[in-house]
Formats: structure tokens, sequence, C-alpha cells
């Protein structure tokens, strides 16, 4: 019974929103003065859908940005966990650094396109660069968090068993903070997702923000909301698959804790 | 290999709260709060040493300053003659909550203690010989969240005697059990305590625990915070109090020193 019920309000409800939302716009599109140039219908839309998966290019541009989102994002993890590490360990790096990151914390990663334009020139750099600025901060900050709030005791558990500095890290911080963390990467893959389009639309020639923008200059608005259409449901694919990465064995641990 | 001796220890903290902690307290906000006056006590080698007093008194900052993790305003701790530093692999600390470490199975926790003997045979043979000392065997791949309370301070029990340290210091080991498992830990501490003969000092509310269990229990008052009693405890094992008039008696006297009447 319990089951059933659950898989209700996981499959049957969520379809059941988006078929709601999809009679409402052909609904609007029939029986408003809107023509299909402004408000394209959702039938249109699927016909341009498929007209560009046809010729490959909405999977070129999806695979372009889901590039980019992956080299900047990777980028973030490597140098933004280690970096929250240090922070939340030292209380001389965090006094160093921290200021400097909670002012460059709240400009947004699209400020930095005219210079991002200029170092990088135009191609995949500057929106990776784009995007791992806007994943580093949240991933440091995040970090920093959750290695400060590791319980003290763990770490008179190592001073009793005479752990050294790496073990320290290895046995202590990294395992107590990796629920924090995962979830800090959830998030941000998210954000860094949001930026990659914002990014495409001005420094690049290819991507789903560039399809968007391409599609605004030829006016063809069933083919921004097929780009439209086609960034959120990667965004959804994208959380799914970070709940899944969640959810894994080696966080057993933790499931109790809270 | 496990002789303490206190020399004029006190410990003093600046009051952090900003708020009274009682409407009789006496120490205001950035006050000097005094935990420990001039304490001076001697502990023999294999002795079970239980420390009572009411909360807030200091015990449990006085076993800290024994076992390395804080330090004395005046005054020091010998062990064996040398004076405690810090923290060390022969004193082991038994935590007042879990201190298992949550992200590491049962069998890995209790491997700590042994991670540096290389010979892999031996390393698992002494794991298993402690886990299956505390009646944990079978329970090697559970994470500390998936035992019970008592299973939990067992694993922990077992994780402490793997390192075969010269000393156990145990802050309440006994809280947040239900009666039960409190009776079974206990005999369980007692029985570990005859077969290794290692000092133990264990810091407890409980007067009964500490009557049955001890070879010296310490009392120590509240506000100023001195050592109020001394007993030595030669009484064969085991201990009853429904039977032995004379533990009744030290038991009545110890609460009588704490400011409680055990008969009503």
């Amino acid at each position: 019974m319990m089951r059933k019920a659950l898989k209700r309000s996981f499959i049957l409800f969520p379809v059941l929103s988006f078929v709601v939302i999809f009679l409402l716009w052909d609904g609007i599109t029939r029986y408003s003065d809107w023509s299909h140039q402004v408000f394209p219908g959702p039938m249109v839309v699927m016909q341009s859908a498929l007209d560009l998966a046809q010729d490959s290019s909405l999977l070129k541009h999806s695979v372009a940005s889901l590039y980019r989102v992956t080299v900047g994002f990777y980028l973030a993890v490597m140098l933004g966990i280690p970096l929250g590490i240090l922070l939340g360990r030292m209380t001389v790096a965090k006094s160093l650094i921290n200021p400097l990151i909670q002012f460059l914390r709240p400009i947004s990663p699209l400020a930095w396109i005219p210079l991002a334009m200029l170092w990088f020139g135009i191609g995949d750099q500057p929106a990776i660069f784009l995007i791992f600025l806007a994943s580093f901060f949240p991933l440091v900050v995040a970090t920093a968090v959750a290695v400060e709030s590791i319980n003290p005791m763990y770490f008179q558990v190592a001073a009793n068993f005479n752990f050294s500095r790496i073990e320290v890290i290895t046995k202590i911080v990294v395992p107590a903070i990796i629920p924090e963390v995962v979830t800090a990467i959830r998030l941000t893959v998210a954000i860094a997702w949001l930026v990659v389009v914002a990014a495409e639309m001005i420094a690049v020639q290819s991507g789903l923000g560039y399809l968007i923008v391409d599609a605004r200059n030829a006016l063809r608005m069933d083919n921004v909301m097929v780009g439209m259409i086609t960034i959120g449901l990667i965004g959804l694919l994208l959380d799914i698959i970070m709940i899944r990465v969640t959810s894994v064995d080696y966080l057993k641990w933790a499931k109790a804790k809270k | 290999m496990g002789h303490v001796k206190i020399e004029n220890l006190t410990k003093e903290y600046v009051n952090r709260r900003s708020v009274k902690r009682q409407p009789g307290d006496a120490a205001r906000p950035g006050e000097i709060m005094r935990v420990l006056d001039n304490v001076n006590l001697e502990f023999q080698d294999g002795e079970m040493v239980c420390v009572l007093g009411a909360s807030g008194c200091g015990k449990s900052s006085m076993l800290r300053i024994i076992a390395g993790f804080d330090t004395p305003s005046s005054g020091r701790v010998l062990i064996d003659g040398k004076e405690v530093k810090g923290p060390s692999a022969d004193h082991i600390f038994v935590f007042q909550h879990n201190g298992l470490l949550p992200w590491m199975t049962v069998w890995q926790n209790v491997e700590l203690g042994v991670r540096h003997i290389s010979d892999e045979q031996e390393k698992r043979h002494m794991v298993f010989e402690f886990l299956d000392m505390v009646e944990l065997t079978g329970f090697e791949n559970h994470y500390p969240n998936q035992l019970s309370g008592g299973m939990q301070r067992r694993a922990e029990l077992a994780r402490a005697l793997v390192v075969n340290p010269d000393m156990l210091f145990m802050d309440e080991p006994f809280t947040g059990l239900d009666y039960l498992t409190q009776l079974r830990i206990r005999e369980e501490v007692v029985n570990i305590h005859s077969y290794i003969g290692k000092t133990m000092i264990m810091v407890t509310h409980f007067i009964e625990d500490a009557v049955i269990m001890a070879d010296r229990i310490i009392v120590m008052g509240d506000r100023p915070t001195k050592v109020k009693a001394v007993y030595e405890m030669k009484f064969e094992r085991p201990r009853n109090l429904e039977t032995n008039k004379e533990l009744a008696e030290i038991r009545d006297d110890i609460f009588l020193k704490l400011g409680v009447s055990y008969a009503v």
C-alpha cells in the first residue's frame, strides 16, 4: 500500500503537473491573439525540437554546454574543497583569505564576462572560467563551514590515538565533511548550469545559450523555447544524477545521524 | 605503569556565558571561574578510581587534564613521575558521548589502535580478540549508528583496550544507557579491570556504581571545588550493597557529603 502511494506521488503527480501545464499552454496559444511567431504552441515547439534533433545540432549544443560545466566544475571542486579544508582547519589561513572570498563571492559571475572575454578570448575558456567562478566560492564556503562544524571530540580521539597530520585529514576531516560537501556539490551543479547558459549567450558560438541567442536573432521563438526546455530537462537530469550520487553506500553511516 | 600524582592542581576559566547559568550563580560574564582549587591526589598503579561529585564540580575537567586534553592553570599532574604534556596513546580516553568515529565500521574503529602494526595477520588477530572480549563478534561491519548505546560503549572499550594502554580514562561511561545495560557494562568494566589490572579513572555521578566498582573513591565538593573525601575500598568482590553493611554505610556517607540524604 505504502509503496503504491509512494510510486503515485513520485511519478504520477509530477507527470500530472506537466500535463496540466502543457494543456494550459496549448489553450492559451489557441484562444489568445498572439501570433505563433510571438508565442508558439507546444505542437509547434515539439516539431522544431524534432527538426533540431534531426540535424543533431541540439545534441551538439547540449554536449558543448555540458562539457564546459564539467570542466569548470571539476576545476572548482579540485581547488575549492582543499582550500575550504585549509580555511576550516587553520585560523591564520581563514583570517587571511576569508575576507577576500567574502568580498569576491557576491560579485555575480556574469559581471566577469567582459574581463573573461578579454583574458581568454572567444571559445570554451571564458565560459569555463565563469563556471569555475560560480562554483568555486559556494564550494569553498560550504567546505569551510563543514570542517568547522566537525565535533571537536573526533580531533581529541585523533590526538589520543597519535594521528599524524595527514591522518587527521584523511581519517577525520574528509570523511566527516563528505555528507555536507556532497550536498553543496549538488546545489553548486545547479548554479553552474545556470551560469553556463548565460555565459554562452555572450562569449561563445556554441552551446544551449548560444542556441537561444541565435534563435532570437532569427526571430525563431519556437527554437528559443526548445533551448529553454532542453536546459530545464538537462538540469532536472543533473539533479537526479546528483541525488543518486548522494545516496551511495559509503554514506550509510550518516543516515541516522540527524 | 599507571601511578598518578596530582599536585596543587588548579584550573580556572574565564566565564564566556552571557547569561547566568542559575539565579544563584556567582560568576558573571567575563569573570574568572575556578573549577579546580588546589587538588592533591595520588592513585596507585592498577587502581580503579571513581571520581564523584555534583555536575559542574570540575571532575570532568580534572580527568581531561590528567589525560592531557587540557592544561592546568597551576600545579601539575605526574604519571609515573613524568609530567603530563599532552594526550598519548598510552592513556586512552573513553568519551562521555559516543567517541567512535561514525564513518568507520566497528572493525575499523577498533583497528585504529593497532594501525601501525605491519603484520596483517597479527592485527586481525588482536582486533578480533578484543571484539570477542566485549562480545561484539558478528558486528564488525556495522557502523556505530547501527549499534545500541551499550554496544557502542563496548566497541569503544574494545578500541581503547586493543592499544594496551597503561591507563584508561572514562568520562561518565554509563550516561545515556538504560538501567540493565548500565549494570551489564558496569560488570564488564569490573571484569576487564580485574583481567588487565590497569589503572582506570572513571568520572561518574552514580554513587552506587562507584561503591560497587572502585578501589578508591574521590568525592569532589562543589564551589569551592576541592577534594571533599577519599575512600579506600578494600572489599572483596563481588560486592553487594544489600548484604554488605559497610558498603551501604559508605554509600550513605557519600550521599551526605554531597548534600543529599539517601534515606528519606
